[in-house]
């Protein structure tokens, strides 16, 4: 009977004051992935095969869309129900949140630089059931965006693109792909520019896929884009306007990235909280010992103190207050707690934990690219000491 | 206008399938004969169908007074339409004051229309008939909320009072063959035109397993333990050795393992075998509300804090994979000995 | 195909305990949903209406807080939905209950068209009578089929595949009819962001007894033929002998020898 009671508080968390509302759809979500989708995540993550099937279910509720406004046939989620919907989607596997949340990483920079018909080109691409991809990084321009190659030459009414991107969420899956490329490498960081880049224009070649540590369920390639011609209508704002159109969609997704993070530790908390009832040692269920009590709790303030800041960023964003400080923050926090209390799940479940038949160990694996993408915790740290010098 | 004292005598119907009484109506003659002594009324079994007038001599073997007996073509088969029919007219030719009727699907599906029509109370799918001290009536005691609760209804003010009651609650009193009563033919006809479903097909389970449980002595059970629909190969084995019915709780039918009409429990069946033996069955109120009243509750579970052992006389907490291969070869063992 | 779906908001009876001290059900907390045998019902009314074509409306009978549930039905499929709630319906038994519910489908009727099917859970998991889907068929005077697990369309006849005890059924009858519903083999379809967001924006009417060509007499306590005398928690029995700490093999041998000391092999 306890069991059950604490299944029932389990779900009414109040990390996220919703109204019941909001909340109908978060429980939505959660119902759909854990049904649909979490009986089928440890396979996907051993043999690293792409998920296309339940990335389809996942369409057909329209998660792939969800912040795409209602106006272009988006869901037009609010942000916070948005992140609510992410941290569930991350608890059950953060590589198919990735997935999910990387396209809408590629419509941030059309909404913030897009007009109404490249708004409306890009979410008839994505809501029928696509993905989209955010090409910035490069093999020699990972941080330090000043040292893309790619270029993009005006000619005509059109413009050429030529270079090669790495590391790109859902580079091999995607039918849209938002570029960033120097239209004048002169100008370094100034000479940036962003365009939009349909799947099916010729020239664009899917390279290596990464054999990826963790996230094993969203797809990392290679794209490779060889005299690609785009009409000057792709052109996302004006040439030069590149690097802040990045910038800003970094700052804007990095507490949607922290929160698929945070979904992580909240998963390694619970599966930890079930294990440490089930295992009996020296005669008691290890949950009555202090030791593992104290470890549970301090998991839960990192975990909670990580989803607060995710709160806390989109608050701000919501206000119109600058954000990227607590952003970043968010991102960070939310990074290294996700591989922390991972970590500590791992322990928790003793020789278990380090057993690939147990579901933790793939959550330290998931967890640990979480510092790394969207911006390493070092560039964080960065950005919040500029912040703090400034 | 009903006036109550005109109504007398008890009614209990007995329902009839592939031309034999199902045990439920005969069952029902048990607390109709307490109920109809308490209140110094005749027990009258009613039975409809065609050809069926051997099975009326059945009922006054398990206690009837009194047989009614409308028999026809139109009613070899169960329609909502004619058997209502039927029983309205009896009802208001006679004027019983108390109906009994079993809660098989059929019974579920003509006591409402019937209380319905003649505007009285239906009180459904009850674990327990009396009379109420108070005022004579009818108590009826019948779960609600999936088990959770327990209510006791009266319907004080019109009659007949009527209340289906599950197969299984009651027992059969021993049969005596050599009992003579009356039994009087209603010449009730239905027309063709008001009958209105058709049964165009009956198809009966191929599994070739026993999965009448709300007759069986001994039911082998699984539930959401099993992990997965082919462990039931593991409670099919088992019910075989002992030759039992295999039931199953809600999570396993939810899941898809096993089909719905192994289910035992509030919205499954309820059974009453010698022994109900659950593996893997964690005793939601739900799923005790179907077998609470078994004679004997075994219980296998990984879990000790498992509800089910708050009812079960023998109980086991370990790893049902490997309790039921041992019990099942020292069954087959003991079986060989005999 | 015109569809009406009888749906009740019901709390999740299998999230309900009992107060271990005064013996009664805590209902707080306790969440709300869609009676689980009416949202199979409202599944089949989707099922039919892709392949026949038409319109579903959800109807339930229950106060302002039953408008979430319908919200719920309107999110997956049904187009339209109507609340019917008076304080003079209080107390209804089942027979007060259908009597409601069938006022209310005729009086939609006469506003709108009538209706060709109207599909119910076989039972609400509060109340677990059963008994208002067929009381609805003899208010309206339609024939009836009970457990469905299936049911198509075909002009105007219904073919509905239907559990009976220990075996199945093929039953056919005609439009106009009633039909409950048991749990069907289908994938429950689930809602999307869209429409949940799309149905919780939408305006439910509330219908009360004036709207209705009603007998009051006939509704809430004055109108219940059926009383509660009381009300309480089922005992369970005490518990037997417990088996635990061993392996496998030594608990079953030695539930065997407790068996056979009891004679009961």
């Amino acid at each position: 009977m306890l069991n059950r009671l604490n299944k029932y508080l389990g779900g009414k968390k109040m990390g996220y004051i919703l109204n019941e509302e909001q909340n109908s759809l978060v429980d939505m979500v959660e119902k759909f992935m854990t049904n649909e989708v979490k009986p089928h995540v440890a396979e996907f993550d051993i043999t690293g095969e792409f998920p296309k099937e339940l990335y389809k279910k996942a369409f057909e509720l329209g998660l792939h869309c969800i912040d795409i406004p209602e106006e272009f046939g988006g869901g037009g989620v609010d942000y916070l129900t948005a992140a609510a919907i992410y941290e569930e989607i991350g608890k059950v596997d953060a590589g198919f949140a990735t997935g999910l949340c990387a396209t809408s990483l590629a419509l941030k920079p059309v909404l913030i630089a897009g007009t109404p018909e490249q708004k409306k080109l890009f979410s008839d691409i994505i809501i029928p059931g696509a993905f989209g991809a955010f090409c910035l990084t490069e093999p020699d321009a990972g941080s330090d965006a000043g040292s893309i190659r790619t270029t993009a030459v005006r000619d005509g009414d059109e413009y050429i693109i030529n270079g090669g991107k790495c590391f790109i969420t859902n580079g091999g899956v995607s039918d849209v792909y938002v570029v960033f490329a120097s239209t004048d490498k002169s100008k370094g960081l100034k000479g940036l520019t962003a365009f939009i880049v349909e799947r099916s224009r010729a020239g664009i070649t899917v390279g290596k896929e990464e054999n990826k540590m963790g996230i094993r369920l969203s797809n990392t390639s290679e794209v490779i884009f060889e005299d690609v011609r785009i009409p000057v209508t792709n052109l996302l704002g004006k040439e030069g306007d590149g690097f802040k159109i990045a910038m800003k969609t970094l700052d804007l997704s990095r507490p949607f990235v922290g929160v698929i993070a945070v979904g992580i530790a909240q998963r390694a908390i619970d599966e930890s909280i079930k294990y440490s009832k089930e295992r009996i040692t020296f005669g008691k269920p290890i949950a009555k010992f202090q030791a593992i009590q104290f470890m549970l709790a301090d998991m839960d303030i990192e975990t909670e103190a990580a989803r607060q800041m995710v709160v806390h960023a989109i608050q701000l964003i919501l206000a119109n207050k600058p954000y990227s400080r607590e952003a970043a923050i968010a991102k960070c926090l939310a990074g290294d707690v996700a591989v922390k209390v991972a970590l500590d799940a791992i322990q928790i479940l003793g020789g278990y934990g380090y057993s690939r038949d147990y579901p933790v160990e793939k959550l330290l694996r998931d967890a640990k690219i979480f510092q790394i993408f969207e911006g390493t915790n070092q560039i964080q740290r960065v950005i919040i000491a500029g912040q703090l010098l400034k | 206008m009903n006036i109550l004292e005109d109504y007398k005598n008890l009614w209990v119907y007995i329902e009839v399938v592939d031309g034999k009484a199902k045990s439920v109506g005969l069952e029902l003659l048990n607390p109709g004969r307490r109920l109809a002594t308490i209140n110094n009324e005749k027990l009258i079994a009613v039975v409809i169908g065609n050809d069926v007038y051997d099975i009326a001599k059945i009922a006054i073997a398990y206690g009837a007074d009194e047989v009614i007996l409308v028999e026809g073509l139109e009613y070899k088969e169960y329609s909502t339409d004619g058997y209502a029919n039927v029983l309205e007219k009896l009802v208001a030719k006679y004027k019983p004051s108390t109906l009994l009727i079993g809660a098989t699907n059929n019974g579920r599906d003509v006591a409402p229309r019937l209380s319905c029509r003649i505007k009285t109370g239906l009180t459904a799918d009850c674990t327990g008939i009396d009379i109420d001290e108070e005022s004579g009536n009818v108590a009826w005691t019948r779960p609600a909320f999936g088990g959770n609760l327990m209510a006791t209804i009266l319907c004080p003010n019109t009659r007949p009072q009527i209340g289906t009651v599950r197969p299984g609650v009651f027992k059969k009193i021993e049969p005596d063959f050599t009992r003579e009563a009356k039994i009087s033919r209603e010449k009730i006809h239905t027309p063709k035109e008001e009958i209105r479903t058709k049964l165009i097909e009956c198809i009966k389970e191929t599994s070739g397993e026993l999965v009448n449980l709300e007759e069986a002595k001994i039911i082998v059970s699984g539930g959401r333990g099993l992990g997965k629909a082919e462990n039931f190969s593991l409670i099919r084995e088992f019910a075989e050795v002992l030759g039992a019915s295999v039931g199953s709780s809600r999570a396993a039918v939810d899941a898809g393992w096993i089909s719905h009409i192994n289910q035992v429990g509030q919205t499954g069946k309820t059974v009453q075998p010698k022994i109900y033996i659950a593996c893997g069955i964690s005793g939601a109120v739900q799923h005790l509300a179907g077998m609470n009243s078994s004679d004997i509750i075994i219980a296998i579970n990984k879990d000790e804090d498992a509800p089910i052992f708050n009812v079960a006389n023998y109980g086991i907490v370990g790893n049902l994979f490997e309790v039921l291969p041992v019990l099942i070869e020292e069954f087959k063992k003991i079986k060989n000995d005999k | 195909m015109n569809i009406l779906v009888c749906v009740k908001q019901v709390p999740d009876t299998t999230e309900i305990k009992i107060d271990p001290i005064t013996n009664t059900l805590i209902r707080a907390g306790v969440p709300s949903i869609v009676n689980p045998f009416d949202a199979y019902a409202l599944d089949l009314a989707v099922r039919i209406k892709e392949t026949n074509g038409g319109l579903i409306t959800v109807l339930s009978m229950g106060p302002e807080q039953a408008k979430a549930a319908l919200k719920e039905c309107l999110s997956v499929g049904a187009d339209k939905a109507i609340l019917v709630s008076d304080r003079a319906f209080g107390g209804s038994d089942t027979l007060a209950t259908s009597y409601i519910l069938s006022t209310t489908i005729k009086a939609i009727e006469n506003k709108t068209e009538k209706f060709d099917l109207i599909l119910c859970g076989k039972q609400a998991i509060d109340g677990d009578t059963g008994q208002v889907g067929p009381e609805i068929a003899e208010h309206l005077g339609y024939a009836q089929v009970t457990y469905a697990e299936d049911i198509t369309v075909d002009g105007k006849i219904v073919r509905v595949t239907r559990e009976n005890d220990d075996r199945h059924e093929i039953i056919e009858t005609q439009i106009p009819a009633v039909i409950t519903v048991i749990k069907t083999a289908y994938e429950p379809k689930y809602a999307t962001i869209r429409s949940k967001m799309a149905a919780n924006r939408v305006q439910i009417p509330t219908m009360t007894s004036g709207d209705l060509d009603i007998d009051l007499e006939r509704a809430g306590l004055k109108g219940s033929p059926t009383k509660v005398k009381k009300t309480f928690t089922p005992q369970l029995k005490k518990s037997g002998i417990i088996i635990k700490g061993e392996t496998g093999s030594e608990s079953a041998l030695k539930l065997i020898s407790l068996l056979s000391d009891a004679r009961l092999i």
